[in-house]
């Protein structure tokens, strides 16, 4: 931990150094929710690189999960006349009031990841994947993989969620379009491995060792890395006998992909730095028809290409 | 027809109360019925990579984390206390193994240093509970919140992984054709069983639950008492922590045993103690456990949507508490016993 904060120091320092060599080197503030889980301070680390590679002052915020402190990590931004600010939003609602404020100081918000429930005119767009269309990428892979039959396990994410619901809901407007893909089994892991592994347990229990499944799916890697522990422990082979298929790309999943005990991750990228970076500068420079929504697009990784995909970012 | 002797007052006077443990078992033997129901296999079991394997298995299996914790809660409980960090405990444990597991110790120095930190916590809450005279559901509630950032630092904001043959033997192997977890619960079980029947500790447990002063004056060391039985809980939670994390090999600080407290305590009420202390069932205690988890298993296997899990848990607990209480029980039987000669009348 204390490597990577030093880290990031470093690359924030260095950050600070070049924005002092040259006078229109361009200051941004970014609000983060905070560090948890893998995926969060993965992201973070790519916006301080990126914003260090592209000249820019990073002014960032960690708001330890808590939303008064991004109040007043936004409040502060707008006191230090930054040029725009990035929030990665802790929840969807209060934002009216503070972004009003920014608007009054004619500094442009930009979204980044969740949503806000506020006017969409007090910010310039969101910037963030589409949890849908990850629900729908794992459909369609599933859908040509299984050739349009197929009795599927679903591992839920934690109820009510957003990326659960519409993983859910993207996965199912794909397979519906196949009278003969039906999902059989639905319960939630609550995201978790441990919950993944004891659910996927009692349905390999209840399909009597999963007979006539031929898919689990599940809403992030972690609740499949328990299902696949499941399915050993009960003397199935994961990947072969059942055909897995995850959202998320955690490295693990990677690993199990290469050797073949999984079938498919659609990624949830963290390095989207230079996606948000793209969209500040541009609209900086001038341009300002931007959707509400910009799209960063997801990627599916499976056994033929996570061997390379290991190498790429120096994991084994 | 022989002549029924009006309302049973008298007849319930005679008769012989059952013994307590008859309604938990009542409920859970209710429950399992009701799962046969559900899925004609459930009852099955059979060999499987040379291990036995069917939901019945499972339900037992997956109890086991919950069973330490409320093995230790029990003891905490008797003493009129209450321990709400052993959730938390568990995140710390889970942390601390998988940090000495990355360091290269072996097994045998994890488990000691796990086990040491357990106890370290429960002592930590029994100083706060014995010595500063805290209450108790304070005194813990420190640990319950605090521990998961103690966990988060531990693990360094990540979810670290290993492999270790010695504890994923420990936590999804096997000895024999049974899972090996199962024997470290019997020997939890006999050794605290042991420690309270069979010397003066329990006596002195349940005395400080049922009359601290009391006790006190009759020489007993409520303090030590108090802080011993803190500590036996931080153990018990240490020893689930190194269940859960071995089993997934991975240590979640945010995840790890959440919610667990609750279901610990649950399962010492539904073993039939009182949260007012004096009493410890260790027995009756494993069966709340089972019910707790044959419930958990079940709404898992049933095809239910998620969205009611919690409702339905909800609701099937409220009626195993509702068919041990007493007065309950009595109205009941009053009500029946008033509706009888209403209809002989007609």
């Amino acid at each position: 931990m204390t490597r990577t904060k030093l880290l990031g120091a470093a690359t924030f320092g260095f950050g600070l150094l070049l924005a002092a060599g040259s006078a229109s080197a361009l200051t941004i503030g970014f609000s983060q929710v905070g560090s948890e889980g893998d995926w969060r301070p993965a992201f973070s680390k790519d916006m301080k690189d990126e914003a260090a590679k592209r000249n820019i002052d990073l002014k960032y915020s960690d708001a330890q999960g808590k939303e008064e402190n991004q109040l007043k990590a936004v409040r502060s931004f707008i006191a230090q006349k930054v040029d725009a600010i990035i929030i990665a939003p802790v929840v969807v609602t209060g934002w009216d009031a503070v972004l009003k404020e920014a608007k009054a100081a004619k500094i442009p918000v930009f979204l980044a990841d969740r949503d806000v429930d506020s006017d969409p005119s007090l910010f310039v767009t969101r910037i963030s994947a589409d949890f849908n269309l990850e629900g729908r990428l794992a459909g369609a892979w599933l859908a040509q993989a299984s050739k349009g039959k197929c009795d599927v396990v679903e591992l839920q994410g934690t109820v009510g969620s957003a990326p659960a619901l519409q993983r859910k809901k993207g996965f199912e407007s794909v397979t519906a379009l196949f009278p003969d893909i039906k999902i059989v089994k639905s319960q939630s892991g609550d995201f978790t491995t441990a919950g993944g592994k004891e659910v996927a347990e009692s349905f390999i229990k209840a399909t009597n060792g999963f007979k006539g499944i031929c898919a689990v799916y599940a809403h992030n890697d972690n609740m499949q890395l328990g299902a696949i522990q499941a399915m050993k422990e009960a003397g199935l082979k994961p990947g072969k006998d059942v055909l897995l298929v995850s959202v998320d790309g955690v490295p693990d999943m990677f690993r199990l992909l290469a050797a073949g005990e999984a079938n498919a991750s659609v990624e949830l990228k963290s390095d989207i730095g230079k996606n948000i970076y793209d969209v500040v500068e541009a609209y900086l420079k001038g341009k300002t028809d931007f959707p509400k929504w910009v799209l960063i697009p997801s990627d599916l990784h499976t056994q033929a290409d996570a061997a390379a995909e290991l190498a790429k970012r120096g994991l084994k | 027809m022989i002549p029924v002797p009006p309302p049973s007052e008298p007849a319930t006077k005679t008769r012989r109360p059952l013994p307590a443990v008859v309604w938990p078992l009542v409920a859970l033997a209710a429950i399992l019925v009701v799962d046969g129901f559900i899925s004609p296999s459930f009852f099955s079991i059979r060999l499987v990579e040379g291990r036995l394997y069917g939901s019945l298995i499972d339900i037992v299996y997956r109890g086991t984390p919950i069973a330490l914790l409320a093995l230790g809660m029990a003891i905490v409980i008797g003493a009129k206390g209450i321990d709400l960090s052993v959730g938390s405990v568990v995140a710390i444990a889970g942390a601390v193994m998988a940090h000495f597991i990355h360091l290269g110790f072996d097994p045998a120095v994890v488990v000691a240093a796990t086990l040491a930190v357990g106890l370290l916590c429960g002592l930590w809450n029994g100083f706060l509970v014995a010595v500063l005279s805290i209450q108790p559901i304070i005194a813990t509630l420190i640990l319950m919140v605090a521990g998961r950032g103690i966990a988060l630092m531990i693990n360094g904001g990540r979810i670290p992984t290993f492999r270790s043959d010695f504890f994923s033997a420990l936590s999804t192997g096997r000895i024999w054709v049974i899972p090996s977890r199962l024997f470290l619960v019997a020997l939890v079980f006999l050794v605290l069983w042991a420690v309270l029947r069979r010397t003066a500790f329990g006596l002195f447990v349940e005395a400080v639950g049922g009359n601290a002063s009391a006790a006190r004056l009759a020489g007993i060391g409520t303090r030590m008492v108090t802080l011993a039985t803190y500590g036996i809980s931080g153990v018990c939670a240490a020893l689930a922590g190194i269940i859960i994390t071995g089993d997934t090999r991975s240590s979640d600080a945010v995840t790890a045993g959440m919610w667990s407290e609750l279901d610990a305590i649950l399962a010492v009420v539904l073993g039939g103690a009182s949260l007012n202390g004096g009493r410890i069932f260790l027995a009756t205690t494993l069966v709340g456990v089972l019910i707790i988890q044959s419930l958990t298993t079940s709404i898992l296997m049933s095809g239910l949507p998620p969205e009611f899990n919690l409702v339905v848990k909800a609701v099937v607990i409220l009626a195993v508490l509702l068919v041990q209480a007493p007065k309950v029980r009595t109205a009941v039987g009053s009500l029946v016993a008033a509706f009888r000669p209403r209809r002989t009348e007609r």
